[in-house]
């Protein structure tokens, strides 16, 4: 920066607001929401000017991390359980990032303030910094540590894996429908405000604890960014806050928001940081910990309750509920038993849990083991061929559940399923919360009100449709999750790679065909449909069947 | 006598070998041959590293995004779709794959599955570049400011010069700021492929870092040259009648409706070359050293050189393959061909409203009708680079 202060170089650049005179710009993304007053000054104060250098100082440090780490032989001590859950971390998140540049021209448009434009438009360019630097770090992981199967094929399997499309709602969420809602709502105010926090701050101190420093390194990076991208959302809050009329679509999408948040962050990253970890030491803090500290003292009480005051309904019962799944209901831990369930679907190895694991969950989460001890001992029973299927297909007191229609993260704790009929299709949602965001939320009039811009849900939003009736084989071929030998698989249950210990195709042939829940939901009688959801209802935890005891052990 | 207080052991991670490198062992995708991202085809022989970060990050139905796109406008658009230009690429009017219900993934069988896929930029963008590229960029003219100030270089700009620097070259920042953000960056939303779309957010970046540039030295003109009115540009901008013509075509650019085929080719083909350059290149940079003024030329040559070796470096290698494409090369062309007719005219009869500006300054800039033909010139140039021919508006 040359000697013109930074306070008076912004001022100055605000001489650029463009005032149309001769042709209005054309408006491609529509809002409901209405801006008529109240116009906000641009929180970040940044010119490029000093922007471009101090990115690129920031780069230095990051590319001259990534060399030290070379040369230090940084994987002699990675933790292998630790660096297969990036191989799933690493293929979806350069996506949402670079969803967010792409959403700020929306921002553009919605928000009749040129002066907060300056600010969307730097959001934009560290986006692209996001999306490429993190594409750039899985791609050094693929070439020096030992097993590059599943980063070498990492974009087209999380295109089509069984849980990649969960992720996917952390990027399309941001780039459409309601140009608010998404770019504003969903991606500053709830995604970036709050759990970027787990994201980009917990899970990175995790990496540093399995001996990967190069991950906190490129995410701390990443996350100086984004304080930038909180100022933002916070000048365009305040700004549809001071109009009555948008009162109702803010609780409307405040609640969407949080609560898809929750269930899709809260599922991926606490099953990294709990199931992905080798720390075991009892005082570092757990993801429950992490999130009441993070996200429930951080954001909800220090920075969504003070809006109060300025009108915001916040959806304190959603909160509440989202501590009450992760607390008391295990949705962690559910979550993290459902990825290996399915891990012949997947594109990493999942490690198994050791006796050393067993007594750290118990500490952290009382009345763990009795839950969920019993399912990981048998997963390690048959983590390695032995004329038996994957665990999947055997009989281990596991109900393989209905996906949520709306988060697509199952309906994992049972008693909170809900079944409705909508646009003519059963549909199974993992909670009521959910089930609204579907029914009632993403549809053109809320409450009685036109909101002809809101988004659509839409898309095969249940992967298991697509393979229904297939042989798992043929299913992991399809997805073109298997290593250059042509038969054994991306991914398997444990870390041992000597060859005649992997999973191959050929074991999966013998298995019983695919079937998806929601397609046997729709075939089903008004009255096996209703004992359906009442048997559902039963089940768990730790997707145990109806009436064998689980009741007992439910909070 | 001194004592040392024993401290109870911290609690840390303790460090543990676990030989997780690369070759340590031999098993299926061990070898030197799985190290690289197999999901596309390198323009080249081998895959570039822009390329690695950036090719797929935006997923597409015909490839390998198998359940399809899961949220949608309130029209039913989803995604990016191939029809928010009117240009064509090859298999784009190919059915996207049917699935359903046991119909299986369907992934791409020959990537790509459209000429969309094969666009790469030249300039190989990506986050490292960018930041390098346009970090230098500020450093030099910072460092050039600079030098001029402690020379004491503007005592030499006689009044009328400063009149033409604080009012015309005012006025362009203005133009570059509109560009920068509602051309290139709203249309970083459009792009059918992460490749197309992050060439205009990069775009996008060097006409907002020289739109500041220019308000910058604006700024720092503003306390170095007593009288020096640092708020005429606005005048000029909103008042004055040789600028009107360029702000009218100007605004009309982000007025475009839906198509980020023809806000593009019309900005960085037609506009660029026709009034950009021939403002910047043809006039600025040919009269300034004439006037005593060698610090102006350094920060518009900047922004020069960003359109002349990046931007338009990035257009054509965009455009042209859609002239010769083997699908829709007739379709393309007929459509560029409109939109030459539509928005030629309108450069022209920007340029010449701004005809006047080539007498203000005391040394006189070359001709403005040898100006003019320069960047007639230098645009049919770049037509002829498209494939594309001269269209007869030129010789209005």
């Amino acid at each position: 920066m040359s000697r013109q202060s930074l306070a008076k170089a912004h001022q100055k650049i605000q001489e650029l607001s463009w005032e149309p005179v001769y042709h209005e710009p054309y408006m491609k993304y529509g809002t409901d929401y209405t801006f008529r007053k109240a116009a906000k000054k641009d929180p970040l104060k940044q010119v490029l000017r000093s922007y471009f250098p101090m990115q690129e100082e920031k780069d230095n440090r990051v590319y001259g991390a990534s060399d030290g780490a070379i040369r230090g032989n940084m994987f002699r001590q990675v933790q292998e359980r630790w660096l297969e859950w990036q191989k799933l971390f690493l293929s979806i998140i350069p996506l949402p990032e670079i969803s967010a540049a792409r959403s700020m021209p929306m921002l553009f448009q919605a928000v009749p303030n040129p002066e907060l434009h300056n600010g969307q438009a730097i959001q934009m360019i560290d986006e692209v910094r996001h999306s490429t630097i993190q594409q750039n770090l899985k791609r050094l992981y693929m070439n020096n540590y030992i097993d590059p199967a599943g980063f070498n094929n990492t974009l087209r399997d999380f295109h089509s894996d069984y849980c990649g499309t969960i992720g996917r709602q952390f990027a399309e969420g941001f780039i459409t429908g309601d140009a608010i809602t998404a770019a504003s709502i969903y991606l500053t105010i709830v995604a970036e405000t709050a759990f970027t926090n787990t994201l980009f701050v917990a899970m990175p101190a995790e990496a540093a604890a399995n001996g990967d420093y190069l991950l906190p390194t490129v995410f701390h990076s990443v996350q100086s960014d984004e304080s930038r991208h909180i100022s933002n959302g916070y000048a365009t809050l305040l700004m549809a806050l001071s109009d009555e009329d948008n009162r109702q679509l803010l609780e409307r999408d405040l609640r969407y928001a949080w609560w898809n948040n929750h269930r899709v962050v809260d599922a991926a990253i606490g099953t990294f940081i709990e199931y992905g970890t080798k720390d075991r030491r009892k005082d570092r803090e757990s993801y429950a910990e992490m999130w009441r500290r993070w996200i429930y003292d951080d954001y909800y009480r220090s920075y969504l309750l003070p809006l109060e005051k300025y009108g915001l309904v916040i959806p304190h019962d959603l909160i509440e509920e989202s501590w009450n799944q992760i607390w008391n209901k295990g949705y962690v831990h559910e979550v993290a038993q459902f990825f290996a369930t399915g891990w012949l679907a997947n594109y990493w190895r999942i490690d198994g849990m050791t006796d050393e694991d067993f007594e750290w969950f118990e500490y952290k989460y009382p009345g763990w083991y009795e839950k969920y001890g019993k399912w990981w001992e048998n997963y390690n029973r048959l983590a390695k061929p032995n004329g038996h299927h994957p665990i999947v297909a055997e009989d281990v007191d596991y109900v393989y559940p209905h996906r949520c229609w709306t988060c697509m993260v199952p309906c994992l704790v049972r008693e909170d399923m809900v079944v409705d009929q909508v646009d003519g299709q059963w549909r199974t949602y993992c909670h009521e919360a959910c089930r609204w965001t579907d029914a009632e939320a993403f549809r053109p009039t809320y409450q009685g009100r036109e909101t002809p811009n809101m988004g659509k849900l839409v898309g095969h939003r249940e992967w298991e449709t697509l393979y229904h009736g297939w042989n798992w084989a043929d299913v992991v071929q399809d997805m073109g999750m298997v290593r250059d030998d042509g038969k054994t698989m991306t991914a398997q249950p444990h870390l041992d790679l000597d060859p005649k210990k992997m999973w191959t195709l050929d074991h999966l042939r013998r298995m019983p065909n695919v079937a998806s829940p929601n397609v046997i939901l729709n075939e089903m009688s008004d009255s096996e449909r209703e004992a359906f959801v009442e048997d559902y209802n039963k089940q768990g935890p730790a997707g145990r069947p109806a009436g064998i005891g689980g009741e007992a052990l439910k909070s | 006598m001194t004592s040392t207080e024993e401290r109870p052991e911290r609690s840390v991670p303790k460090p543990v070998f676990t030989d997780a490198e690369a070759g340590a062992k031999e098993f299926p995708d061990s070898g030197p041959s799985a190290r690289h991202y197999n999901y596309f085809k390198a323009a080249k022989r081998k895959q570039t590293h822009y390329e690695d970060v950036t090719v797929e990050v935006q997923p597409d139905p015909r490839h390998y995004l198998t359940q399809g796109w899961i949220y949608g406008f309130a029209d039913g658009s989803r995604g990016y779709p191939l029809t928010w230009t009117k240009l064509k690429a090859w298999g784009v009017d190919d059915p996207e794959p049917e699935r359903g219900p046991g119909s299986g993934g369907k992934p791409v069988e020959n990537w790509p599955a459209h000429g969309w896929h094969e666009f790469r930029d030249p300039n190989e963008e990506w986050e490292l570049t960018m930041y390098r590229y346009n970090a230098n960029v500020v450093r030099q003219i910072n460092q050039n400011v600079e030098n001029a100030r402690n020379a004491k270089a503007f005592d030499q700009w006689s009044p009328n010069w400063v009149r033409f620097v604080e009012r015309n070259v005012g006025a362009w920042m203005h133009i570059e700021h509109i560009l920068g953000l509602y051309v290139f960056a709203a249309n970083n939303r459009s792009g059918p492929t992460n490749m197309h779309n992050t060439a205009m957010a990069v775009n996008s970046e060097h006409k907002i870092r020289f739109a500041q540039d220019l308000a910058l030295y604006n700024l720092t003109l503003t306390e170095e040259i007593e009288g020096f009115d640092g708020a005429a540009h606005l005048d000029a901008w909103n008042n004055d009648p040789v600028w009107q013509g360029a702000r009218k075509v100007c605004e009309a650019l982000p007025a475009i409706r839906d198509d980020w085929g023809e806000s593009i080719f019309a900005t960085n083909v037609v506009f660029e070359p026709l009034v950009g350059e021939l403002f910047r290149s043809n006039l600025v940079m040919q009269v300034a050293a004439r006037n005593g003024d060698y610090v102006t030329p350094t920060i518009v040559g900047a922004g020069e050189y960003d359109f002349d070796q990046r931007d338009l470096r990035w257009t054509v290698a965009c455009f042209a393959p859609l002239t010769q494409d083997r699908e829709f090369a007739d379709h393309n062309k007929e459509l560029m061909n409109g939109w030459l007719q539509h928005w030629v005219p309108q450069c022209l009869e920007a340029a010449r409203t701004m005809q006047p500006l080539w007498s203000q300054a005391d040394a006189k800039p070359p001709r403005f009708e040898d100006s003019l033909d320069k960047a007639k010139n230098r645009f049919a140039g770049i037509l002829a680079d498209l494939g594309l021919e001269t269209p007869k508006e030129l010789s209005q």
